[in-house]
């Protein structure tokens, strides 16, 4: 059975902040609960205070502008996000990403904002809102901050967040012109957590069509989602083929970081990275030459 | 503390009272009886706990029962119309679409929610609705041949 808890159903971002300004650490905040729920059950979190925001409907939206671009609040299921026309049509990487995102129950209830808080190395959210060069909103009390989303993660299951702050809001970018941006991640049975992930965006120059610049983001190879800058280096600036994708690969598994462990090991996730950052990058190069 | 929740579960309207840490489904099993939702791995694992809260799937052992306060529950329970069999489990019956019955609860009610989205699913969308329901029979291949018989049995109604 999970501890008891004294248990709060805030209605405004207004009243949820005042919670978390008063019990602070002591406190957690529940979404949908889809990755909180099963820790709380072992015991491995055991809050105080628990405070539900999941019934905040001001936080649950998906809205695009022309100029300022995509903009999701915090409380959006994944199944939302999976099944919006505005993104399957503009941002159609996110909808690939959320559907092999665990299972459709967990998408009905899970939130993309929970799952960013949680800040799971192996999550797909985040690699791929940082291939799009996407933004964070936080708020707390004393007012909000903007973050790019490649900040956001501090450790495995840490974020920035303050004590008193929740995420409100993600935002991404309209895209530049003659952009591709592709997900997938190397599993055993779909759906699963990656045992490596990887986004690849590839903007490519209108006149001559080499590279103005990539951005390649892997998942479960390091404490934090992380960008292979070095390997990024490879691309930026030439004409992409074949066997330059095959050299950033290369360099991006040697760039990452990955732990051995039950799934899999250093060795075999490094290789997982070589094949998917070709592959993926090749899906983006498409895309952007399509764009 | 126990707090006050309001749940209409197979159109029958409940008022109860649960400490906020209990799960839906222990609301659905252990204060109402309905024992058709079944608790299998206990760590949101397998969806043999599904249910349609607002006619959406759902793992009921991985929400706070609260969390449905004011919703519409359905669970296996709510399925026939009394002695009249819905589609669906006519087609599992047909087709010997479960072997020892543990996951069916929960295969029946996500194809459910399938087929009153998209009534003439691919296989690969029944697939991909059943996706993550742990089947330790095996029984899978006769599970997606039900849901794709069942969607054919509702079409030609």
């Amino acid at each position: 059975m999970i501890r008891d808890f004294v248990y709060f159903t805030p209605k405004t971002v207004e009243e949820a902040l005042a919670l978390l300004s008063q019990y602070r650490e002591e406190s957690k905040i529940i979404a949908g609960g889809q990755s909180l729920l099963i820790l709380m059950r072992q015991g491995l979190i055991t809050p105080q205070y628990l405070i539900d925001i999941k019934g905040i409907s001001s936080l649950d939206y998906i809205n695009l502008d022309a100029k300022e671009g995509l903009k999701i609040g915090a409380l959006t299921t994944h199944r939302a996000v999976e099944t919006c026309p505005v993104i399957g049509n503009g941002f159609s990487v996110l909808a690939d990403m959320e559907q092999k995102l665990a299972s459709v129950e967990t998408r009905n209830w899970g939130t993309i904002g929970g799952n960013l808080c949680h800040a799971d190395p192996a999550g797909d959210p985040a690699p791929v809102l940082i291939a799009l060069d996407g933004k964070l909103k936080m708020t707390s009390l004393s007012g909000e901050r903007i973050m790019v989303i490649e900040e956001f993660s501090k450790d495995y299951f840490e974020t920035v967040l303050q004590a008193d702050e929740m995420l409100s809001e993600i935002q991404v970018p309209i895209q530049p012109p003659h952009t591709g941006t592709a997900y997938a991640k190397f599993t055993l049975i779909e759906g699963d957590m990656a045992i490596v992930g990887t986004a690849v965006s590839i903007t490519l120059n209108s006149k001559d069509r080499t590279c103005n610049d990539a951005r390649i983001v892997l998942g479960a190879v390091a404490p934090i989602p992380m960008r292979a800058k070095n390997a990024e280096k490879v691309l930026v600036g030439k004409k992409i083929e074949d066997d330059l994708l095959e050299k950033a690969a290369q360099v991006a598994s040697e760039e990452a970081r990955p732990i051995a462990d039950i799934h899999a090991s250093e060795e075999y996730r490094r290789e997982l990275v070589r094949v998917l950052v070709k592959r993926v990058g090749g899906e983006a190069l498409e895309r952007a030459k399509g764009a | 503390m126990k707090k006050e929740l309001k749940l209409t579960v197979n159109a029958k309207p409940y008022e109860l009272a649960v400490e906020p840490r209990t799960l839906l489904v222990e609301v659905l099993r252990n204060e109402l009886g309905l024992t058709g939702t079944k608790l299998a791995c206990s760590s949101g694992s397998c969806a043999a706990c599904t249910v349609l809260v607002n006619g959406k799937a759902v793992k009921s052992c991985s929400i706070l029962a609260l969390q449905a306060n004011g919703k519409n529950i359905l669970t296996i329970e709510g399925l026939a119309n009394g002695a009249n069999l819905h589609p669906l489990q006519k087609s599992f019956v047909k087709n010997h679409g479960f072997a020892c019955g543990y996951c069916t609860p929960g295969m029946i009610l996500s194809a459910k929610a399938l087929l009153d989205e998209n009534s003439n699913p691919t296989e690969r969308e029944v697939r991909q609705a059943i996706s993550m329901h742990l089947c330790r029979c095996g029984t899978y291949p006769k599970i997606v041949k039900s849901i794709l018989d069942a969607a054919k049995m509702i079409e030609g109604d």
